[in-house]
Protein backbone atom coordinates (compact mmCIF):
# COMPACT_ATOMS: atom_id res chain seq x y z
CA UNK A 1 0.00 0.00 0.00
CA UNK A 2 1.42 3.43 -0.53
CA UNK A 3 2.25 6.07 2.13
CA UNK A 4 -0.96 7.30 3.23
CA UNK A 5 -0.33 10.94 4.02
CA UNK A 6 -1.66 13.27 6.10
CA UNK A 7 -4.52 16.01 5.05
CA UNK A 8 -2.72 19.81 5.29
CA UNK A 9 -3.62 21.70 8.05
CA UNK A 10 -5.62 24.10 6.29
CA UNK A 11 -8.04 21.63 5.51
CA UNK A 12 -9.31 22.10 9.68
CA UNK A 13 -12.82 24.29 9.54
CA UNK A 14 -11.62 27.93 10.25
CA UNK A 15 -14.67 29.16 11.62
CA UNK A 16 -15.26 32.71 13.20
CA UNK A 17 -13.51 32.07 16.70
CA UNK A 18 -10.42 29.80 14.95
CA UNK A 19 -6.79 31.57 15.77
CA UNK A 20 -5.04 33.38 13.09
CA UNK A 21 -2.40 31.38 11.78
CA UNK A 22 0.43 32.81 9.49
CA UNK A 23 2.06 30.99 6.41
CA UNK A 24 5.25 29.79 8.71
CA UNK A 25 2.79 28.49 11.66
CA UNK A 26 0.58 27.09 9.08
CA UNK A 27 4.26 24.98 7.66
CA UNK A 28 5.05 24.19 11.08
CA UNK A 29 1.71 22.20 12.00
CA UNK A 30 1.80 20.36 8.25
CA UNK A 31 5.59 19.45 9.33
CA UNK A 32 4.85 18.51 12.85
CA UNK A 33 1.60 16.16 11.43
CA UNK A 34 3.51 14.45 9.03
CA UNK A 35 6.11 13.84 11.53
CA UNK A 36 3.57 12.20 13.97
CA UNK A 37 2.36 10.13 10.97
CA UNK A 38 6.07 8.88 10.13
CA UNK A 39 6.83 8.23 14.09
CA UNK A 40 3.40 6.22 14.56
CA UNK A 41 3.22 4.68 11.38
CA UNK A 42 7.14 3.64 11.09
CA UNK A 43 8.67 4.15 14.11
CA UNK A 44 6.19 2.85 16.39
CA UNK A 45 5.38 -0.72 14.90
CA UNK A 46 9.29 -0.98 15.76
CA UNK A 47 8.59 -1.25 19.23
CA UNK A 48 7.09 -4.85 19.01
CA UNK A 49 9.68 -5.91 16.57
CA UNK A 50 12.65 -5.10 19.36
CA UNK A 51 9.84 -6.26 21.84
CA UNK A 52 10.29 -9.89 20.20
CA UNK A 53 13.09 -10.24 18.76
CA UNK A 54 15.08 -9.23 21.59
CA UNK A 55 13.57 -7.80 24.89
CA UNK A 56 11.67 -11.06 25.39
CA UNK A 57 13.93 -13.41 24.11
CA UNK A 58 16.75 -12.10 26.56
CA UNK A 59 14.42 -12.33 29.42
CA UNK A 60 13.18 -15.58 29.14
CA UNK A 61 16.50 -17.23 28.23
CA UNK A 62 18.13 -15.69 31.70
CA UNK A 63 15.23 -15.93 33.80
CA UNK A 64 13.47 -19.34 32.59
CA UNK A 65 9.95 -17.33 32.99
CA UNK A 66 8.20 -14.96 31.42
CA UNK A 67 7.15 -11.30 32.43
CA UNK A 68 5.17 -11.11 35.95
CA UNK A 69 3.13 -7.78 34.86
CA UNK A 70 3.60 -4.43 32.64
CA UNK A 71 5.99 -2.80 34.88
CA UNK A 72 8.72 -5.54 34.70
CA UNK A 73 8.42 -5.97 31.04
CA UNK A 74 8.60 -1.75 31.13
CA UNK A 75 11.85 -1.94 33.34
CA UNK A 76 13.40 -4.00 30.39
CA UNK A 77 11.89 -2.39 27.33
CA UNK A 78 13.04 1.35 28.86
CA UNK A 79 16.86 0.13 28.43
CA UNK A 80 15.81 -0.72 24.37
CA UNK A 81 17.11 1.69 22.04
CA UNK A 82 14.72 1.84 19.23
CA UNK A 83 12.03 2.44 22.63
CA UNK A 84 14.31 4.60 23.71
CA UNK A 85 14.15 6.75 20.03
CA UNK A 86 10.54 6.33 19.83
CA UNK A 87 9.86 7.57 23.18
CA UNK A 88 12.05 10.36 22.82
CA UNK A 89 10.89 11.61 19.75
CA UNK A 90 6.89 11.28 20.50
CA UNK A 91 7.86 13.52 23.62
CA UNK A 92 9.52 15.87 21.21
CA UNK A 93 6.92 16.13 19.41
CA UNK A 94 4.52 16.38 21.70
CA UNK A 95 6.35 19.83 23.41
CA UNK A 96 6.69 21.16 20.35
CA UNK A 97 3.54 20.76 19.33
CA UNK A 98 2.37 22.38 22.65
CA UNK A 99 5.24 25.31 22.31
CA UNK A 100 4.63 26.08 18.68
CA UNK A 101 0.45 25.94 19.41
CA UNK A 102 1.02 28.24 22.05
CA UNK A 103 3.18 31.06 20.18
CA UNK A 104 0.53 31.24 17.91
CA UNK A 105 -2.61 31.49 20.33
CA UNK A 106 -0.55 33.29 23.22
CA UNK A 107 0.45 36.41 20.40
CA UNK A 108 -3.20 37.18 19.51
CA UNK A 109 -4.73 35.98 23.14
CA UNK A 110 -6.62 39.37 23.32
CA UNK A 111 -7.97 39.22 19.79
CA UNK A 112 -8.96 35.80 20.69
CA UNK A 113 -10.96 37.14 23.78
CA UNK A 114 -12.61 40.05 22.06
CA UNK A 115 -13.54 37.78 19.22
CA UNK A 116 -15.28 35.09 21.52
CA UNK A 117 -16.83 37.59 23.53
CA UNK A 118 -18.11 39.40 20.58
CA UNK A 119 -19.54 35.76 19.24
CA UNK A 120 -20.97 34.91 22.48
CA UNK A 121 -22.85 38.56 22.97
CA UNK A 122 -25.33 36.99 20.46
CA UNK A 123 -26.70 33.70 22.72
CA UNK A 124 -27.41 32.82 25.93
CA UNK A 125 -25.44 29.32 25.65
CA UNK A 126 -22.71 29.81 28.38
CA UNK A 127 -23.28 29.81 31.84
CA UNK A 128 -19.87 30.22 34.33
CA UNK A 129 -19.43 30.11 37.58
CA UNK A 130 -18.14 32.78 40.42
CA UNK A 131 -15.78 31.18 42.55
CA UNK A 132 -15.81 27.77 40.77
CA UNK A 133 -13.83 25.34 42.33
CA UNK A 134 -11.48 23.11 39.75
CA UNK A 135 -11.33 19.42 40.75
CA UNK A 136 -7.90 19.11 42.57
CA UNK A 137 -7.51 16.14 39.63
CA UNK A 138 -7.49 18.69 36.76
CA UNK A 139 -5.04 21.07 38.69
CA UNK A 140 -2.70 18.43 39.99
CA UNK A 141 -1.69 17.74 36.19
CA UNK A 142 -1.59 19.63 32.74
CA UNK A 143 -3.03 17.39 30.68
CA UNK A 144 -1.62 16.19 27.30
CA UNK A 145 1.64 18.04 28.22
CA UNK A 146 -0.50 21.53 27.59
CA UNK A 147 0.64 23.79 30.06
CA UNK A 148 -2.18 25.81 32.50
CA UNK A 149 -4.35 22.59 31.32
CA UNK A 150 -8.23 22.97 30.28
CA UNK A 151 -8.84 25.39 33.59
CA UNK A 152 -5.95 28.27 33.56
CA UNK A 153 -6.89 31.62 32.59
CA UNK A 154 -3.99 34.09 31.59
CA UNK A 155 -6.64 37.03 32.21
CA UNK A 156 -10.18 38.20 32.21
CA UNK A 157 -11.94 36.71 29.29
CA UNK A 158 -9.16 34.51 28.04
CA UNK A 159 -9.71 32.03 25.79
CA UNK A 160 -5.64 30.74 24.49
CA UNK A 161 -5.25 27.11 25.86
CA UNK A 162 -8.78 26.46 24.25
CA UNK A 163 -7.77 27.74 21.07
CA UNK A 164 -4.79 26.02 21.43
CA UNK A 165 -6.53 23.07 21.49
CA UNK A 166 -8.90 23.29 18.98
CA UNK A 167 -6.49 24.31 16.46
CA UNK A 168 -3.78 21.47 17.75
CA UNK A 169 -5.50 18.42 18.42
CA UNK A 170 -5.00 17.99 14.39
CA UNK A 171 -1.34 17.55 14.88
CA UNK A 172 -0.91 15.24 17.70
CA UNK A 173 -3.46 13.00 15.91
CA UNK A 174 -1.84 13.22 12.10
CA UNK A 175 -5.06 14.94 10.52
CA UNK A 176 -7.21 12.03 12.10
CA UNK A 177 -10.27 13.34 13.36
CA UNK A 178 -11.88 15.58 11.08
CA UNK A 179 -11.99 18.95 9.71
CA UNK A 180 -13.45 19.76 12.50
CA UNK A 181 -11.52 17.40 15.21
CA UNK A 182 -14.84 15.87 15.67
CA UNK A 183 -14.32 11.81 14.63
CA UNK A 184 -15.70 10.69 18.24
CA UNK A 185 -18.61 12.59 18.51
CA UNK A 186 -19.68 12.06 14.35
CA UNK A 187 -18.82 8.15 15.28
CA UNK A 188 -20.92 7.74 18.26
CA UNK A 189 -23.86 10.11 16.80
CA UNK A 190 -23.73 7.75 13.90
CA UNK A 191 -23.37 4.50 15.36
CA UNK A 192 -26.14 5.47 18.55
CA UNK A 193 -29.00 6.73 15.19
CA UNK A 194 -28.07 3.31 13.10
CA UNK A 195 -28.01 1.16 16.37
CA UNK A 196 -31.24 2.50 18.25
CA UNK A 197 -33.19 4.65 15.01
CA UNK A 198 -36.41 4.56 17.48
CA UNK A 199 -34.68 6.66 20.56
CA UNK A 200 -35.61 9.89 20.40
CA UNK A 201 -33.72 11.96 23.42
CA UNK A 202 -35.28 15.20 24.51
CA UNK A 203 -32.26 16.01 26.90
CA UNK A 204 -28.40 14.88 26.29
CA UNK A 205 -25.42 15.30 29.13
CA UNK A 206 -22.13 15.47 27.50
CA UNK A 207 -19.59 15.32 30.78
CA UNK A 208 -16.44 16.62 30.18
CA UNK A 209 -16.95 18.67 26.85
CA UNK A 210 -14.11 20.41 26.85
CA UNK A 211 -14.24 22.70 23.68
CA UNK A 212 -17.70 20.73 22.75
CA UNK A 213 -15.83 19.02 19.60
CA UNK A 214 -17.49 16.17 20.14
CA UNK A 215 -20.47 17.73 21.64
CA UNK A 216 -21.91 19.22 18.66
CA UNK A 217 -22.00 16.15 16.21
CA UNK A 218 -25.17 14.75 18.77
CA UNK A 219 -26.40 17.99 19.19
CA UNK A 220 -26.34 18.16 14.90
CA UNK A 221 -27.64 14.18 14.95
CA UNK A 222 -30.30 14.99 17.22
CA UNK A 223 -31.51 18.50 16.47
CA UNK A 224 -34.67 18.50 18.54
CA UNK A 225 -32.95 17.52 21.62
CA UNK A 226 -31.67 20.17 24.21
CA UNK A 227 -27.61 19.15 24.99
CA UNK A 228 -26.61 20.54 27.84
CA UNK A 229 -22.07 19.98 28.19
CA UNK A 230 -20.63 20.67 30.87
CA UNK A 231 -17.03 21.00 32.22
CA UNK A 232 -14.51 22.47 34.49
CA UNK A 233 -12.31 24.73 32.50
CA UNK A 234 -13.92 28.24 31.87
CA UNK A 235 -11.78 28.97 28.75
CA UNK A 236 -12.68 25.60 27.50
CA UNK A 237 -16.58 26.49 27.89
CA UNK A 238 -16.09 30.14 26.84
CA UNK A 239 -14.24 29.13 23.97
CA UNK A 240 -17.24 26.08 22.90
CA UNK A 241 -20.22 28.18 23.25
CA UNK A 242 -18.67 30.52 20.51
CA UNK A 243 -17.36 28.12 18.28
CA UNK A 244 -20.88 26.51 18.73
CA UNK A 245 -22.74 29.70 17.87
CA UNK A 246 -19.86 30.37 15.02
CA UNK A 247 -20.88 27.06 13.50
CA UNK A 248 -24.72 27.68 13.83
CA UNK A 249 -25.61 25.08 16.53
CA UNK A 250 -28.31 26.45 18.55
CA UNK A 251 -29.34 23.33 20.84
CA UNK A 252 -26.02 22.79 23.11
CA UNK A 253 -25.71 24.92 26.43
CA UNK A 254 -22.52 25.12 27.70
CA UNK A 255 -22.42 25.21 31.47
CA UNK A 256 -19.00 25.34 33.89
CA UNK A 257 -20.26 22.15 36.90
CA UNK A 258 -17.71 19.33 38.22
CA UNK A 259 -19.62 16.28 37.38
CA UNK A 260 -19.10 14.58 41.21
CA UNK A 261 -21.68 17.09 42.27
CA UNK A 262 -24.01 18.00 39.56
CA UNK A 263 -26.34 18.98 42.27
CA UNK A 264 -28.27 21.71 39.68
CA UNK A 265 -29.65 18.94 37.94
CA UNK A 266 -32.62 16.50 38.64
CA UNK A 267 -32.71 13.18 39.23
CA UNK A 268 -33.89 11.46 35.84
CA UNK A 269 -32.87 14.46 33.89
CA UNK A 270 -31.38 13.53 30.99
CA UNK A 271 -32.29 11.09 28.52
CA UNK A 272 -28.51 9.97 27.44
CA UNK A 273 -25.42 11.14 29.45
CA UNK A 274 -22.41 10.62 27.54
CA UNK A 275 -18.46 10.97 27.96
CA UNK A 276 -15.82 11.18 25.53
CA UNK A 277 -12.09 10.82 26.02
CA UNK A 278 -12.96 12.43 29.53
CA UNK A 279 -12.80 9.41 32.59
CA UNK A 280 -9.20 8.73 31.80
CA UNK A 281 -8.76 12.63 32.93
CA UNK A 282 -10.67 12.23 36.37
CA UNK A 283 -9.32 10.83 39.29
CA UNK A 284 -9.54 7.55 41.32
CA UNK A 285 -11.87 8.52 43.47
CA UNK A 286 -13.94 10.92 41.64
CA UNK A 287 -14.64 8.83 39.38
CA UNK A 288 -16.56 6.67 41.24
CA UNK A 289 -18.82 9.46 42.40
CA UNK A 290 -19.23 10.67 39.02
CA UNK A 291 -20.69 7.25 38.10
CA UNK A 292 -23.19 7.19 41.17
CA UNK A 293 -23.88 11.37 39.39
CA UNK A 294 -24.58 9.75 36.17
CA UNK A 295 -27.19 7.02 37.36
CA UNK A 296 -28.81 9.70 39.54
CA UNK A 297 -29.52 12.16 36.45
CA UNK A 298 -30.15 9.09 33.66
CA UNK A 299 -33.88 8.74 32.81
CA UNK A 300 -35.14 5.15 33.78
CA UNK A 301 -35.09 3.46 30.24
CA UNK A 302 -32.06 5.97 29.50
CA UNK A 303 -28.41 5.36 28.20
CA UNK A 304 -24.93 6.18 29.22
CA UNK A 305 -22.03 5.80 26.95
CA UNK A 306 -18.05 6.56 27.87
CA UNK A 307 -15.48 6.47 24.66
CA UNK A 308 -12.64 5.60 25.79
CA UNK A 309 -9.54 3.60 24.96
CA UNK A 310 -9.67 0.07 25.51
CA UNK A 311 -9.64 -1.17 29.11
CA UNK A 312 -6.31 -3.15 30.19
CA UNK A 313 -8.03 -7.14 30.84
CA UNK A 314 -6.07 -10.61 30.88
CA UNK A 315 -6.52 -10.82 27.39
CA UNK A 316 -4.39 -7.42 26.35
CA UNK A 317 -0.90 -8.50 26.37
CA UNK A 318 1.50 -7.25 28.79
CA UNK A 319 3.26 -5.47 25.90
CA UNK A 320 0.25 -3.94 24.64
CA UNK A 321 -0.52 -2.61 28.59
CA UNK A 322 3.03 -1.35 29.20
CA UNK A 323 2.90 0.84 25.44
CA UNK A 324 -0.76 1.88 26.65
CA UNK A 325 0.60 3.47 29.62
CA UNK A 326 3.43 5.46 27.36
CA UNK A 327 0.43 8.53 27.63
CA UNK A 328 -0.54 8.15 30.94
CA UNK A 329 3.17 8.30 32.08
CA UNK A 330 5.10 10.58 29.71
CA UNK A 331 1.87 12.63 27.88
CA UNK A 332 0.62 13.64 31.70
CA UNK A 333 -2.45 11.44 31.57
CA UNK A 334 -1.29 9.94 34.80
CA UNK A 335 -5.16 8.65 35.63
CA UNK A 336 -4.93 6.58 32.30
CA UNK A 337 -2.96 3.38 33.36
CA UNK A 338 -5.23 3.48 36.79
CA UNK A 339 -9.00 3.82 35.05
CA UNK A 340 -8.05 0.98 31.97
CA UNK A 341 -7.45 -1.14 35.11
CA UNK A 342 -10.81 -0.90 36.43
CA UNK A 343 -13.50 -2.89 35.48
CA UNK A 344 -16.38 -1.01 33.18
CA UNK A 345 -18.98 -3.18 33.93
CA UNK A 346 -18.14 -2.29 37.76
CA UNK A 347 -18.25 1.23 37.22
CA UNK A 348 -21.76 0.71 34.97
CA UNK A 349 -23.09 -0.64 38.30
CA UNK A 350 -22.36 2.24 40.04
CA UNK A 351 -24.66 4.55 37.55
CA UNK A 352 -27.28 1.63 37.86
CA UNK A 353 -26.75 -0.56 34.85
CA UNK A 354 -26.65 -3.87 35.09
CA UNK A 355 -24.61 -6.75 33.44
CA UNK A 356 -27.23 -7.62 30.89
CA UNK A 357 -27.64 -4.25 29.96
CA UNK A 358 -24.17 -3.49 29.41
CA UNK A 359 -22.62 -2.70 25.89
CA UNK A 360 -19.25 -2.52 24.52
CA UNK A 361 -18.68 -2.08 21.26
CA UNK A 362 -15.82 -0.54 18.88
CA UNK A 363 -16.38 2.59 17.05
CA UNK A 364 -13.63 4.17 15.07
CA UNK A 365 -13.48 8.05 13.85
CA UNK A 366 -15.34 9.25 11.02
CA UNK A 367 -13.15 11.72 9.13
CA UNK A 368 -14.58 13.92 6.29
CA UNK A 369 -10.52 14.24 5.26
CA UNK A 370 -9.81 11.23 4.49
CA UNK A 371 -9.84 10.86 0.72
CA UNK A 372 -9.79 7.47 0.36
CA UNK A 373 -12.46 6.32 2.86
CA UNK A 374 -10.18 3.79 4.41
CA UNK A 375 -12.28 2.12 6.77
CA UNK A 376 -9.40 -1.33 7.06
CA UNK A 377 -6.32 -0.92 8.70
CA UNK A 378 -5.28 1.29 11.07
CA UNK A 379 -1.76 1.33 12.58
CA UNK A 380 -2.13 0.75 16.27
CA UNK A 381 -0.31 3.14 17.83
CA UNK A 382 -1.34 2.83 21.66
CA UNK A 383 -3.85 5.18 22.55
CA UNK A 384 -3.20 7.73 19.50
CA UNK A 385 -5.65 5.30 17.04
CA UNK A 386 -8.39 7.06 16.35
CA UNK A 387 -10.57 3.65 17.32
CA UNK A 388 -12.07 3.51 20.24
CA UNK A 389 -13.65 1.29 22.96
CA UNK A 390 -16.98 2.80 23.93
CA UNK A 391 -18.58 1.23 26.96
CA UNK A 392 -22.01 2.30 28.73
CA UNK A 393 -25.62 0.58 28.56
CA UNK A 394 -29.38 1.15 29.65
CA UNK A 395 -31.07 1.79 32.73
CA UNK A 396 -33.50 -0.40 32.77
CA UNK A 397 -37.27 1.35 31.95
CA UNK A 398 -39.70 2.27 34.66
CA UNK A 399 -41.54 -1.41 35.84
CA UNK B 1 7.35 42.76 36.10
CA UNK B 2 10.77 41.49 37.54
CA UNK B 3 13.27 39.35 35.42
CA UNK B 4 11.96 36.33 37.48
CA UNK B 5 8.55 36.56 36.80
CA UNK B 6 9.59 37.35 33.07
CA UNK B 7 11.74 33.98 32.77
CA UNK B 8 8.95 32.21 34.48
CA UNK B 9 6.53 32.64 31.97
CA UNK B 10 2.93 31.42 32.66
CA UNK B 11 3.73 31.40 35.87
CA UNK B 12 2.86 34.92 36.31
CA UNK B 13 -0.57 34.14 35.74
CA UNK B 14 -0.81 30.49 35.31
CA UNK B 15 0.43 27.44 37.44
CA UNK B 16 1.76 28.78 40.03
CA UNK B 17 -0.22 31.52 41.18
CA UNK B 18 -3.78 31.98 40.28
CA UNK B 19 -3.57 36.05 40.02
CA UNK B 20 -4.69 37.15 36.33
CA UNK B 21 -2.29 39.30 34.75
CA UNK B 22 -3.58 42.06 32.17
CA UNK B 23 -4.03 40.24 28.16
CA UNK B 24 -0.65 42.85 27.32
CA UNK B 25 0.96 41.49 30.08
CA UNK B 26 1.13 38.09 27.79
CA UNK B 27 4.71 37.26 27.33
CA UNK B 28 4.01 35.01 24.39
CA UNK B 29 7.97 34.07 23.67
CA UNK B 30 8.51 32.84 26.81
CA UNK B 31 5.13 31.68 28.10
CA UNK B 32 4.92 29.41 24.69
CA UNK B 33 7.69 27.28 25.98
CA UNK B 34 6.62 27.06 29.16
CA UNK B 35 6.84 23.99 31.68
CA UNK B 36 3.87 21.69 31.75
CA UNK B 37 3.74 19.99 35.87
CA UNK B 38 5.65 16.92 36.59
CA UNK B 39 9.02 15.91 36.05
CA UNK B 40 10.32 15.65 32.75
CA UNK B 41 11.18 12.03 31.54
CA UNK B 42 14.70 11.17 29.30
CA UNK B 43 14.74 8.28 27.38
CA UNK B 44 18.21 8.00 26.90
CA UNK B 45 20.81 7.04 29.07
CA UNK B 46 22.57 10.28 29.01
CA UNK B 47 20.13 12.92 29.15
CA UNK B 48 22.24 15.20 26.77
CA UNK B 49 21.75 12.91 24.03
CA UNK B 50 18.29 14.05 24.42
CA UNK B 51 19.03 17.47 24.85
CA UNK B 52 20.26 17.46 21.56
CA UNK B 53 18.14 15.76 19.55
CA UNK B 54 15.32 17.98 20.66
CA UNK B 55 17.12 21.09 19.52
CA UNK B 56 17.53 19.05 16.07
CA UNK B 57 14.36 18.18 16.08
CA UNK B 58 13.54 21.43 16.54
CA UNK B 59 15.63 23.18 13.74
CA UNK B 60 14.47 20.07 11.45
CA UNK B 61 10.91 21.66 12.15
CA UNK B 62 12.34 25.10 10.97
CA UNK B 63 13.84 23.76 7.73
CA UNK B 64 10.90 22.47 6.77
CA UNK B 65 8.95 25.63 7.67
CA UNK B 66 11.54 27.28 5.21
CA UNK B 67 11.22 24.59 2.48
CA UNK B 68 7.51 25.42 2.26
CA UNK B 69 8.00 29.14 2.25
CA UNK B 70 10.75 29.12 -0.48
CA UNK B 71 8.24 26.47 -2.17
CA UNK B 72 5.26 29.29 -1.89
CA UNK B 73 7.55 31.86 -3.40
CA UNK B 74 8.63 29.28 -6.25
CA UNK B 75 5.01 28.84 -6.92
CA UNK B 76 4.00 32.80 -6.87
CA UNK B 77 6.31 33.59 -9.37
CA UNK B 78 5.09 30.94 -11.47
CA UNK B 79 1.80 32.40 -10.90
CA UNK B 80 2.78 35.65 -11.86
CA UNK B 81 4.40 34.64 -14.92
CA UNK B 82 7.75 35.76 -13.79
CA UNK B 83 9.96 32.56 -13.53
CA UNK B 84 8.74 28.44 -14.08
CA UNK B 85 9.32 25.65 -11.68
CA UNK B 86 10.59 23.67 -14.42
CA UNK B 87 13.31 26.69 -14.75
CA UNK B 88 14.38 25.95 -11.22
CA UNK B 89 14.88 22.16 -11.77
CA UNK B 90 16.42 22.50 -15.51
CA UNK B 91 18.99 25.34 -13.97
CA UNK B 92 21.90 24.36 -14.72
CA UNK B 93 24.94 26.51 -13.32
CA UNK B 94 27.80 27.84 -15.32
CA UNK B 95 30.79 26.44 -14.06
CA UNK B 96 31.93 29.53 -12.54
CA UNK B 97 28.66 29.41 -10.25
CA UNK B 98 29.02 26.07 -9.75
CA UNK B 99 32.37 26.19 -8.32
CA UNK B 100 30.66 29.29 -5.90
CA UNK B 101 27.73 26.83 -4.81
CA UNK B 102 30.45 23.91 -4.09
CA UNK B 103 32.13 26.45 -2.25
CA UNK B 104 29.00 27.32 0.00
CA UNK B 105 28.30 24.14 0.35
CA UNK B 106 31.98 22.93 1.96
CA UNK B 107 31.89 26.19 4.31
CA UNK B 108 28.52 24.80 5.46
CA UNK B 109 29.89 21.27 6.09
CA UNK B 110 32.83 22.85 8.15
CA UNK B 111 30.62 24.95 10.21
CA UNK B 112 28.55 22.15 11.10
CA UNK B 113 31.39 19.66 11.60
CA UNK B 114 33.39 21.51 13.60
CA UNK B 115 33.64 19.86 16.95
CA UNK B 116 34.51 16.55 14.94
CA UNK B 117 37.33 18.25 13.35
CA UNK B 118 38.46 19.68 16.14
CA UNK B 119 37.86 16.42 18.60
CA UNK B 120 40.20 14.95 15.55
CA UNK B 121 42.69 17.71 15.92
CA UNK B 122 43.16 16.83 19.76
CA UNK B 123 44.32 13.47 18.99
CA UNK B 124 46.64 14.20 15.99
CA UNK B 125 48.01 17.32 18.13
CA UNK B 126 48.36 15.98 21.83
CA UNK B 127 50.81 18.79 22.54
CA UNK B 128 48.12 21.42 21.93
CA UNK B 129 45.37 19.36 24.69
CA UNK B 130 46.86 20.00 27.71
CA UNK B 131 44.13 20.86 30.12
CA UNK B 132 43.41 24.45 30.72
CA UNK B 133 44.32 23.73 34.47
CA UNK B 134 47.44 22.94 33.65
CA UNK B 135 48.03 25.65 31.33
CA UNK B 136 47.25 28.04 33.84
CA UNK B 137 49.58 26.57 35.95
CA UNK B 138 52.32 26.45 33.26
CA UNK B 139 51.56 30.05 32.51
CA UNK B 140 51.82 30.77 36.29
CA UNK B 141 55.13 29.65 35.84
CA UNK B 142 55.80 32.29 32.65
Amino acid sequence: MPYQLPPVWTKLHQHAVFPEFNHDERARYNFLANLNRFISTVIAPGNKIAFDKRVEPLFLKENKRTFQDRFELGELMKKDPLYQMWAALRRSTMEMRQQNGRAVVLRQAASLAKKVAQQLKETNNLELKENFSVPPYLTHVDNHLMPGSYHTEYFKGDVANAANYDSGLFVTSGGMLGSLTDGGGRAIARWMKDKYPNFKPHKILDIGCGIGHNTLPIAEMYPDAEVVAIDAGAPMLRYGAARATALGIKNVKFIQLDAATMTEFKDEEFDWVQTTMFLHETGGKAIHKIFNEIGRVTKQGGVNLHIEQPQYTADMSMFEQFMRDWDAYYNAEPYWGHMHDLAPENLMNESGVDKKNFIQVGVKAINDLDKKKIDGKVTEDYGRSPIWNVFGGWKPPRP
Amino acid sequence: MSQQQELSGSHAGGSISNENIEANMVNDILMAGDKSKGQRPYFFDDPAVERVLNIAMAIATEVAVIRERVDTIERLLEQKDILKQSEIESFVPSEEEAEERQLWHTRYTARIMRIVQQELDAIVKPENNQPMRQIADDINQM
